[in-house]
């Protein structure tokens, strides 16, 4: 059974769908990597799946359980699921720390003394542990959006999911954020990420999906995509983007 | 007749806001360039009499001259209370858009040659007025309010013919403040509108500021 | 022109029951004002539009006619409140509706990512609005919240109307018994300047101990 299954998911602005039936399933331990033009509805379907934005139409699984179901206990399983914002979001009148452990003492319970030590074991991880005290606005933006991770990871989610995390960056921040990233993907996280940046794909996807007016395209694994993809589209797309943004590693 | 009695609200709120008006762009101006002297004068100015609750002044103004043997008759003395009060708070919404603006106007204008005073004429205040526009909204519906205030020094104005009611008849008590409510209600929400279309007719765009004070 | 000293504790007695009055009623003030906020923000249409309407009412009718109303006009309907209850009535469900502006004000002015992020690590909605909005929101709310402090310390004088001896009632007895309108509120209007200066340097001690390392005018947001 695949950890997240989407199914036929649609959502509407006004006049405009955004998303006409986007359907996706992700594995446990898989790194799947959503690209495409912006404003075809990447950023909304990602929404969707965690309900932020509820889809008007489709369904979506978490581990089995129907997330789109109205009974189901929302709140519960949004703490089984990472969200990494584009503009970070971190809460701006808690320090660091609190940022990050606040999840845990307020929505898992844990007391304040262990959300602590699990609060810190993951702001070493993302390598901020020296910067507990500082508050949002005192950081870079590299280090708000790593603060942000760890916000995810504290919760023990069973997938995170990455809503353009470099995109709101500079270039030159850009590559701490990918670098916390790549680790992830290599420790076995799972991870639904939409982004432009080309060599993070390349080097840890598992998958890729070229989505564009609010359907999927074409989706398969990096070699295939880049080198021999099936659909005209997403060989011009891919071509451009690597132009555009050029290779990271 | 209560309706009637509106009416010298209404005039009370014009004199007032008109003093007011004056007095306030004065006082702004003068703390924005008149000098460490003047403009500390002003803004003590400001400070006093916005620190100085409304019914405070109105007693001064009224019983206070007849002490001296000066008797002033209520609508004067309220204008004057009132008037030099929303000066006050006028000024500073002026000195604020003042300030608002960039300094780059006042520079092209002197660059071109033209004298502080003529700048100041010429470029500043049509800016800084338009720039007012919304914080002058925001006092004249705390004003229109305040006028009820000048019933404690016996002027003639629909608070006061409530009172009247309420002695004759008792029983309507209730219905007569209720009546005074309505009526307040009905001036600030058309006074409100007024405004916010004489805001929309002189807006030009990219000029724009946030502001306010509050009165009750 | 004389003043006699003597009259000087009588007024020292009135400010102490303005002081009285307007804590009172700004701490009623708060409570409402949160109230009818929460309430405007996140009701739904049953819960946000009667308090939008009350919101409208008192701050679109004259303080003084409220009071009025409550403590000449209630009687004529049956109920008789005191003058102390019919000042702290008026003068606290006024400062409500002005504080629910300010605080929705607030509220909407915190971001909405915050809220998004909030919910998005599972927090139910009252949880988000406890521990992110909220407290969020009243820190951009102390400027408003403040200047109302201040305005209800000058507006208390109006109890005075309704036979309370508060600051401003004490000098009008003063003054009329002694015909020395003149010296008295001299005196009284420098009481006031006294007391607004006092609560005004206090508040702006509390804005400053409440700020946000690195929030505020000089910060850069990306």
């Amino acid at each position: 059974m695949s950890l997240l299954k989407a199914e036929n998911i649609h959502k509407r602005y006004g006049k405009e769908e955004v998303l006409r039936g986007v359907s996706l399933e992700l594995e446990r331990g898989e790194t799947m990597v959503v690209i495409g033009p912006s404003g075809t509805g990447k950023s909304t379907f990602l929404r969707c799946i965690n309900q932020l934005t509820p889809p008007d139409k489709g369904r979506v699984w978490l581990d089995g359980v129907e997330v789109t179901h109205p009974k189901c206990n929302i709140n519960r399983l949004r703490a089984q699921m990472g969200f990494v914002f584009q503009d970070f979001n971190l809460f701006s009148h808690l320090n660091t720390l609190r940022n990050v452990s606040i999840g845990l003492i307020k929505v898992k319970g844990i007391r304040k003394e262990d959300a602590r030590k699990l609060a810190m074991k993951e702001l070493e991880r993302v390598g901020l542990d020296d910067k507990i005290d500082a508050y949002p606005a005192q950081l870079s933006g590299g280090q708000q959006q790593r603060v942000s991770i760890a916000r995810a990871l504290a919760m023990e989610p069973k997938l995170i999911l990455f809503d353009e995390p470099t995109s709101a960056l500079d270039p030159e921040l850009i590559g701490e954020v990918l670098e916390v990233m790549i680790k992830l993907a290599k420790d076995g996280m799972t991870m639904l990420v939409v982004t432009h940046e080309m060599g993070f794909a390349r080097a840890v996807a598992d998958e890729i999906v070229f989505m564009e007016h609010g359907v999927v395209v074409e989706q398969g694994n990096p070699q295939q995509m880049f080198s021999a993809p099936e659909h005209p589209r997403t060989g011009e797309f891919l071509n451009k983007i690597t132009e555009l943004y050029g290779e990271t590693e | 007749m209560l309706l009637r009695a509106t009416l010298i609200n209404i005039e009370l709120l014009f004199a007032l806001l008109l003093l007011g008006l004056l007095l306030g762009t004065v006082v702004a101006l003068l703390q924005v360039y008149g000098g460490r002297f003047a403009g500390t004068l002003a803004a003590g100015y400001a400070w006093v009499f916005r620190s100085i609750p409304a019914l405070v002044l109105l007693f001064l103004f009224y019983f206070g001259p007849s002490e001296f043997g000066v008797n002033i008759p209520p609508f004067i003395a309220a204008t004057l209370a009132l008037g030099i009060r929303s000066s006050a708070y006028q000024s500073q919404i002026f000195r604020g858009a003042i300030q608002a603006i960039p300094q780059g106007q006042m520079m092209a204008a002197r660059s071109m040659g033209m004298s502080r005073l003529q700048a100041i004429i010429t470029i500043i205040i049509p800016q800084a007025l338009r720039l007012s526009l919304a914080g002058w909204s925001n006092e004249f519906s705390s004003v229109v309010k305040d006028t009820t205030l000048a019933y404690v020094v016996g002027l003639n104005e629909v608070l006061r013919h409530a009172r009247i009611i309420m002695d004759r008849h008792y029983e309507l008590a209730m219905l007569a403040y209720l009546a005074v409510a309505v009526i307040f209600f009905v001036l600030t929400y058309s006074g409100n509108r007024s405004l916010g279309w004489l805001e929309g007719r002189l807006r030009i765009p990219g000029l724009e500021m946030k502001g306010g004070t509050q009165n009750k | 022109m004389v003043f006699d000293v003597t009259w000087l504790p009588q007024l020292t007695q009135g400010l102490l029951l303005t002081l009285q009055i307007t804590t009172t009623c700004i701490a009623m003030g708060i409570v409402l004002g949160i109230l009818l906020a929460l309430g405007r923000v996140y009701g739904n249409r049953l819960i946000s539009t009667p308090c939008s309407i009350y919101i409208q009412i008192f701050r679109g009718t004259p303080l003084l006619v409220q009071l009025l109303m409550v403590y000449y006009g209630l009687p004529s309907w049956g109920i008789y409140p005191s003058a102390f209850v019919s000042g702290v009535l008026a003068l606290g469900l006024n400062t409500g509706a002005y504080q629910a502006e300010y605080l929705r004000g607030a509220i909407q002015a915190v971001k909405q990512g915050q809220l998004m992020a909030a919910r998005a690590i599972g927090m139910s909605l009252p949880q988000a609005i406890r521990y992110i909005v909220l407290p969020q929101a009243f820190r951009i709310v102390i400027p408003s919240w403040s200047n109302e402090l201040i305005l209800m310390v000058k507006y208390s004088s109006i109890v005075f109307s309704v036979t309370l001896l508060d600051l401003m009632g004490v000098g009008k007895r003063i003054a009329a018994r002694n015909f020395r309108y003149f010296e008295v509120f001299v005196v009284v209007a420098l009481f006031y300047l006294v007391l607004v200066f006092i609560i005004s340097q206090l508040l702006r001690l509390l804005e400053h101990r409440a700020r946000i390392p690195g929030l505020g005018e000089h910060a850069e947001q990306r």
